[in-house]
């Protein structure tokens, strides 16, 4: 039973992980219409800065968390600018092809650049040891990945739904026409929400660069699921990439303990059943 | 009357001195090693491109000819896919008159070309997979299996940690064949010495979170760890066992562990891991001549040392040239039979090829230095022991390959 609460809890550290990754990637596609398969690959450009920060420029893991998700908010929107942006008209595939290229050239250069083995990155001081709780031992770092994950998801969540920019934002998918009419720079703000969604993944990334090898591969192992979560989820809804990020974390990290092999499985095999039953996902509205 | 006259000029061809006549012997004029490896993936830094410039560094040590006939490399990538790595060995060998294909690191893409290329009468030389079953009952009359294999590295590790007092294990093994036979390997010495499995858990390759199963290993209260896993899952392994606080309470033991992993991961993390290796460029003179050579490569982009996987590979393959130009030509019976009956005896290792095709040589259980004790770069481990190739690797009879057992 012991053994049974330490698998849940890792289990809520690694959902943490993947609402703040599908959380991202709701924003993207609920926002700004795009499915940004380069997610994974940002996440690991995410990691890569705040390691390359932290070996060759002295810059720490504090300031790190501001810059490296900065640094990678500041590329997508790049992206957005010179390339999404021509794609906006055509079917939701062409910018699904875009980014997944681009996601491969990004590796394939990080590949070429640093190996496969990747690079160690060590936990902040501060944030070292752990304490016993009994049933298991928590690394303080896991529990700090837990607490910001939880305030990012639902701070994003709230500023999208509940205030007067959310309302916006989502006026602008609903209706870019009638918004611009009413003197909104819809343009600049897709390109700002996509340069947020994307500096997400980047955040993502300086999150796992403690717990996980800094590696060129450390995205596309992660970003699968992801998307099975958004799935699941129900495509663009953001209490739903949440809600299921942990909840799928959980439900992943039960299996690992009573079957451990179907434990890469079993998030599809419960997309497949959502699928079935409501095609929408648990979240989504039907259309 | 034409007849007559070609059978004559067939004689005397034949009466040649040795030399011209040994020139005629190398098929298509040309010996050619095709290096078939991992080149991005998991196994890319242990293997990959330093598989092939160790190849590449082996063929221009000998003099870039043998029996007066060029020797030329070329490479590709078997993306871990046995499938890719099949019907590559078989373009080679149809259209590209490839000799040899070499590395094959990963099981199922060495034991996915070894049949085509007994089929096609060519050579495999094998660094860097692990199965057993190479030279067990999948062996075959064409292969070389070199550098390590299960066996070797279940008995090092296991063996000598439950003799330094390790006497209760816990296995987090990768859910392949590799993993599994390793596992069960180890499990089989650890328990021959005394020593006690208390369980296992099994997880999916590639998987990059090994919190639930470090958190089972530390429930499971064995002294030792024993990672049955390679590659990435190693490093993550180790790096969050650092994080849960595994270590130092138990021990890890490292079943498969690179230099190049050890190097990635920091001394800081690693630190106090026992594992066995094939080969460590620090050992002696000749290890370190040759290792600073391939490090100051031009090709060898990264400036990292040898993984025993490449250091392996260029011995393979001076072997090969060298039982080349001591049959006189590069039919692959004939070069079998003199690399089978010629010890090696190199900077790698000392040892002789078993009728199976297995390399017996000498292994070492070494322990990483922790950073204190790493006195320059690339200074990781330090040797407790050096296993003598007898208890190193299986005998032939262990082994069970039906072509030894003949004989």
């Amino acid at each position: 039973m012991q053994a049974l609460y330490g698998q849940l809890l890792v289990g809520l550290i690694n959902g943490s992980f993947y609402a703040l990754l599908s959380l991202g990637l709701a924003v993207i596609f609920g926002l700004v219409n795009v499915v940004n398969f380069a997610h994974g690959a940002l996440y690991m450009t995410g990691a890569f800065v705040a390691w390359f920060g932290l070996s060759q420029l002295g810059i720490g893991y504090w300031p790190a968390l501001l810059l490296s998700p900065l640094a990678v908010g500041v590329l997508g929107m790049v992206v957005e600018r010179t390339m999404l942006r021509r794609l906006y008209q055509l079917d939701n595939l062409y910018g699904l092809l875009l980014t997944f290229g681009l996601t491969l050239i990004v590796e394939g250069l990080f590949h070429h650049a640093y190996g496969n083995s990747g690079n160690s990155y060590p936990v902040p001081e501060a944030l070292q040891g752990g304490a016993n709780l009994g049933f298991m031992f928590l690394p303080r770092y896991r529990a700090w990945v837990v607490l910001v994950s939880l305030v990012v998801c639902f701070g994003s969540w709230f500023v999208i739904e509940r205030t007067r920019l959310g309302a916006y934002l989502r006026a602008g998918t609903e209706n870019p026409r009638l918004l611009q009419a009413f003197g909104v720079n819809v343009p600049l703000m897709m390109t700002l929400t996509f340069g947020f969604g994307v500096a997400l993944a980047g955040f993502a990334g300086v999150m796992a660069a403690p717990i996980y090898q800094v590696s060129p591969s450390m995205g596309s192992a992660l970003i699968i699921v992801v998307f099975a979560v958004v799935v699941v989820g129900g495509m663009g809804s953001i209490l739903g990439s949440i809600v299921t990020g942990l909840g799928l974390g959980l439900v992943e990290g039960l299996t690992k303990y009573f079957y451990p092999p179907a434990a890469s499985t079993v998030v599809f095999a419960i997309m497949a059943v959502v699928l079935l039953l409501r095609p929408a996902g648990l979240f989504g509205r039907e259309a | 009357m034409r007849t007559l006259a070609s059978l004559l000029m067939a004689v005397a061809l034949l009466t040649l001195p040795a030399p011209g006549r040994a020139a005629d012997k190398v098929s298509d004029g040309v010996v050619k090693i095709g290096v078939l490896t991992d080149m991005t993936g998991f196994y890319s830094d242990l293997a990959g491109p330093g598989s092939v410039l160790a190849v590449k560094m082996a063929v221009a040590d000998f003099g870039g000819k043998v029996l007066g006939k060029p020797i030329d490399v070329v490479s590709a990538d078997h993306q871990n896919k046995a499938d890719i790595a099949s019907n590559t060995a078989r373009k080679w060998f149809d259209e590209n008159q490839v000799d040899a294909v070499v590395d094959l690191v990963n099981s199922g893409t060495a034991l996915a070309v070894m049949p085509v290329a007994a089929e096609k009468k060519r050579i495999t030389l094998l660094s860097g997979p692990a199965t057993t079953a190479i030279t067990g009952e999948k062996c075959n009359a064409y292969n070389v299996h070199y550098t390590y294999n299960n066996w070797a590295l279940a008995n090092g590790t296991g063996r000598e940690v439950v003799k330094n007092g390790g006497k209760t294990w816990f296995f987090i093994t990768a859910d392949y064949v590799f993993g599994k036979s390793l596992e069960a390997d180890t499990a089989k010495v650890v328990e021959a010495s005394g020593g006690k499995v208390l369980g296992a858990v099994r997880h999916p390759q590639s998987s990059s979170d090994f919190s639930s199963y470090l958190l089972q290993a530390q429930a499971s209260g064995a002294q030792v760890v024993g990672m049955a896993n390679a590659g990435a899952d190693t490093i993550n392994t180790i790096k969050q066992a650092a994080e849960f606080g595994l270590t130092p309470k138990q021990t890890l033991a490292g079943l498969l562990v690179f230099i190049s992993d050890v190097h990635s991961l920091g001394l800081n993390i690693a630190k106090g891991m026992y594992l066995t290796t094939a080969f460590y460029w620090d050992r002696d003179e000749a290890s370190r001549a040759w290792s600073k050579k391939f490090q100051s490569h031009p090709d060898n982009k990264k400036k990292a040392m040898p993984t025993m996987v490449q250091a392996g590979l260029y011995s393979a393959v001076t072997h090969y040239l060298q039982a080349i130009k001591a049959a006189g030509t590069d039919d692959a019976d004939a070069v079998m039979a003199k690399m089978k009956a010629t010890p090696v005896n190199d900077f790698f290792a000392k040892g002789t090829i078993g009728p199976d095709g297995l390399f017996r040589h000498d292994m070492y259980l070494v322990q990483v230095k922790s950073p204190d004790q790493s006195k320059y770069p690339w200074d990781y481990y330090q040797i407790i022991k050096t296993i003598p190739a007898a208890e190193a690797f299986p005998s032939v009879e262990a082994q069970a390959c039906p072509l030894a057992m003949k004989k």
